[in-house]
């Protein structure tokens, strides 16, 4: 219950918000990370210049958090007309300016095309890429300079705060996110409110509220995406969570490789401590909450919840025996709700739009949206948010634009190194946290790596055990031990060396070590083995018994070539070539030499004719 | 060269700043490195000293996180990106040119000092893939040819330095 109901927290609230809002033109461009490393803050300094130099005071330049579409970079988006540019340099700027900020007149180089059509498309909704999303969460993104509080406020921030603090009891709020039927976006799919609820009856003094942003999972950059472009959503979120559970504290756990994320959490909890928003009596009320910022030091493991704890504790990050849940003993052996940064965002958007609202979308057993960072070998690399429910073929093709260079489709890659590859078949099913799971893969916190068919399955399988034999923290035997053992076999098929029995071994081995061992990370990590050895079994079959990769990526398995009638004998690839392996006379067809040759890639890297090939 | 009290000095003035919480070591060892560059055997033991945290839990938590290292490390960090979306564009095989042009394995650093090879297993720039970071610096779309190019780029902007 508020325990202050005479204070109206809307009030107050409405008396932070005099903003002034983004005046009616305004120009986004996005400095999310990877727009920046294509060189968006260049061309942001080369804006706010041109319009001065024009004298266009009145037009803001609004530097936004991640759009996305990330392939398109630097992207800049003039509004009100929303007009899209790709891959914008600062040498466009002064065009832009001129044309369509004054006149609105759109410039045709900087447009995107349909990529079959070629028909070009303006606006930022018309784009295939956008059009099937539904973007409630990180939409928001394209509206806001994530390092002004106002502008957040501008787009109803913190009126589901207010809303809670004022009308809601925290039972309600409980019942609220329970009835929107919110899981958690970290991975596990747990019911949110369950957790919550648990917490809040749980005995013992403080209580914790930890948002997960130790998004470990590789090819998976959402959370990423959320902290650095509107940080105040998931600060919003776990201080409602917070005011349900009872806690007084929370911490922010952010991986140290997002070193953006960190600067645009710290300025934001700032600005939210300076607006009565965070620290001792929030809006007036009795309740008080505050945030800390920890940062991870690279340990995958920490984004398992014990270790989280541990790391959190100053510990090293190894996970504990889950006898007792966090629940009732998490951080400090204290009643702790841990959410990942995506399940925070969702919760304002509950209590300022409803639970039946956010009820309506997504499948039966999985509500809501999720977004989804795709990439690898796909035409349309960015993130997107899908509803619950989406098919992988609308996600790969309708959205992804399909695969490069014609080639063709063979796996996706989701749920990290704890999911598994879905094969071509299986694109018809709905992506929801239930459906992945049932074909071998998980949600994961929602990467999607597409590969085609230059991609090797069993070097992909190689690739994650790898992975996961450094990041095992030791402390149990299966993980430790069995990882290691199963990465020696793959790296042994790998290299040629395979022996028949191999398969059945792996397997065998997979489920003892997902039988056996301590946390999820060595409960999940034969997944990418099993779900390519249940898929891709020709693959495993060809390494072994005809020493060949179908896909050409093993080394010791391949050999170079040279198509003679491709070949023009430029001799690029004899500049490239460490070795010296490449030999021929000028405009006359080149050779390889085997012995000498490293199998290195450069030389297909760098031939514009296609004529290098491998076996 | 930095001196043993100065390593000391700047130890003390971190942990402070911590208010030596013993819950901070992970972060006071992650400003020392920051401060050093690595992790200086004299600073650890002032950490445990003033911290009160027993010299094994500090070597523990220095040893477990790959973010740090007890060896001094290069002038320019470069860490190659080993996410599974730059994997599958080919990761690999420019870590093995990176090898060859630096003449050092990941971990290890160059004998002038300049250059440190560290790998990564994401830094959450996947539609860029496969990606390279050198010191704050996000190197997109590397292809094997382009490898030189960077390091070569590096050690010009030195030279004109000096």
């Amino acid at each position: 219950m508020n325990e202050n109901p005479d204070i109206q927290a809307h009030q107050l609230l409405d008396n932070l918000s005099l903003y002034y809002g983004p005046k009616k033109k305004f120009v986004a461009i996005c400095a999310g990370t990877g727009c920046r490393a294509s060189g968006s803050l260049k061309v942001k300094e080369a804006l706010e210049a041109e319009l001065k130099k024009q004298n266009m005071n009145e037009v803001d330049v609004l530097a936004t958090g991640c759009l996305g579409f990330c392939e398109k970079g630097p992207m800049v988006i003039v509004h009100p007309d929303k007009y899209f540019y790709q891959h914008v340099k600062v040498e466009d700027v002064p065009e832009i300016v001129s044309k369509t900020v004054a006149k609105g007149e759109i410039i045709s180089r900087l447009v995107y095309r349909h990529p079959e059509t070629q028909k070009t498309l303006y606006r930022e909704e018309d784009l295939p890429f956008y059009k099937k999303q539904n973007r409630i969460v990180f939409g928001q993104n394209g509206m806001l300079d994530p390092s002004k509080i106002e502008a957040y406020f501008n787009i109803d921030g913190y009126q589901a705060l207010a809303k809670v603090l004022s009308e809601m009891t925290p039972e309600d709020v409980i019942n609220e996110v329970k009835k929107a039927g919110l899981r958690g976006r970290g991975g596990g799919g747990f019911p949110a409110a369950v957790k919550w609820e648990g917490v809040r009856r749980a005995h013992g003094e403080p209580k914790y509220v930890i948002a997960n942003g130790d998004e470990g999972d590789p090819g998976a950059y959402m959370d990423r995406s959320l902290m650095e472009g509107n940080p105040h959503s998931v600060i919003e979120g776990m201080i409602i969570g917070a005011y349900a559970v009872g806690s007084n504290q929370g911490y922010i756990y952010v991986r140290n490789e997002y070193p953006l994320a960190v600067t645009h959490l710290t300025i934001a909890l700032e600005a939210a401590r300076q607006n009565g928003l965070l620290g001792k009596n929030i809006l007036g009320t009795n309740f008080s909450f505050d945030i800390h910022i920890n940062k991870g030091a690279g340990a995958f493991v920490c984004g398992e919840s014990s270790a989280l704890f541990a790391s959190i504790e100053g510990r090293a990050g190894e996970p504990r025996a889950k006898y007792v849940h966090a629940v009732e003993k998490g951080l400090y052996d204290k009643p702790t709700v841990l959410n990942n940064v995506e399940t925070w965002a969702n919760v304002p958007l509950i209590i300022n739009k409803g639970a039946d609202w956010y009820a309506s979308i997504g499948t039966e057993g999985s509500k809501g949206t999720k977004i989804f960072s795709l990439v690898g070998k796909i035409n349309n690399t960015g993130l997107i948010e899908v509803p619950m429910g989406t098919t992988l073929y609308e996600i790969i093709y309708d959205m992804g634009g399909g695969i490069p260079n014609g080639r063709k489709f063979k796996a996706v890659q989701t749920g990290g190194p704890s999911g598994g590859c879905i094969p071509e078949r299986l694109l018809d099913i709905p992506v929801d946290f239930d459906k992945l799971y049932e074909v071998g893969s998980m949600m994961g916190s929602g990467g999607m790596i597409v590969m085609d068919e230059t991609s090797c399955m069993v070097d992909v399988a190689r690739y994650f055990l790898e992975f996961l034999k450094e990041e095992s923290c030791g402390k149990c035997v299966p993980c430790r031990e069995g990882i290691r053992r199963m990465s020696d076999i793959l790296e042994d098929i790998c290299s040629g060396r395979g022996r028949e029995g191999d398969i059945e071994i792996l397997e065998s081995m997979g489920a003892a070590i997902a039988d056996g061992s301590l946390c999820a990370l060595g409960g999940s990590a034969p997944n990418p083995v099993l779900s390519t050895i249940r898929y891709f079994r020709e693959e495993y079959e060809a390494h072994i018994k005809e020493h060949r990769c179908p896909a050409g990526v093993c080394k010791a398995l391949i050999t170079y070539g040279i198509d003679a009638e491709k070949c023009t004998g430029c001799g690029v690839c004899v500049k490239v070539c460490a070795t010296q392996a490449i030999t021929g006379e000028k405009k006359k067809a080149h050779v390889i030499d085997k012995d000498k040759c490293t199998r290195c890639g450069a030389c297909i890297q760098s031939c514009k004719f296609d004529a290098i090939k491998v076996k | 060269m930095t001196n043993v009290t100065e390593i000391k000095q700047k130890t003390k003035q971190i942990i402070k700043k911590h208010k030596s919480n013993k819950s901070a070591l992970i972060a006071v060892l992650q400003d020392i490195q920051e401060a050093f560059n690595y992790l200086p055997k004299e600073a650890l033991k002032t950490a445990s000293n003033m911290m009160k945290v027993p010299m094994s839990r500090v070597y523990e938590a220095a040893t477990f996180y790959t973010a740090f290292s007890l060896k001094p490390r290069g002038k320019h960090i470069v860490k190659i990106c080993k996410g599974t979306a730059c994997h599958v564009r080919g990761a690999a095989i420019l870590q093995d040119r990176f090898e060859t042009t630096l003449g050092i394995k990941p971990g290890e650093t160059t004998k002038d000092g300049k250059f440190s090879l560290e790998t990564v297993n994401c830094v959450g720039a996947c539609a860029l893939g496969p990606v390279v970071v050198i010191n704050t610096d996000y190197h997109g779309q590397v292809t094997i040819n382009k490898v030189d190019k960077i390091i070569k780029k590096i050690n010009n902007e030195e030279g004109a330095q000096q």
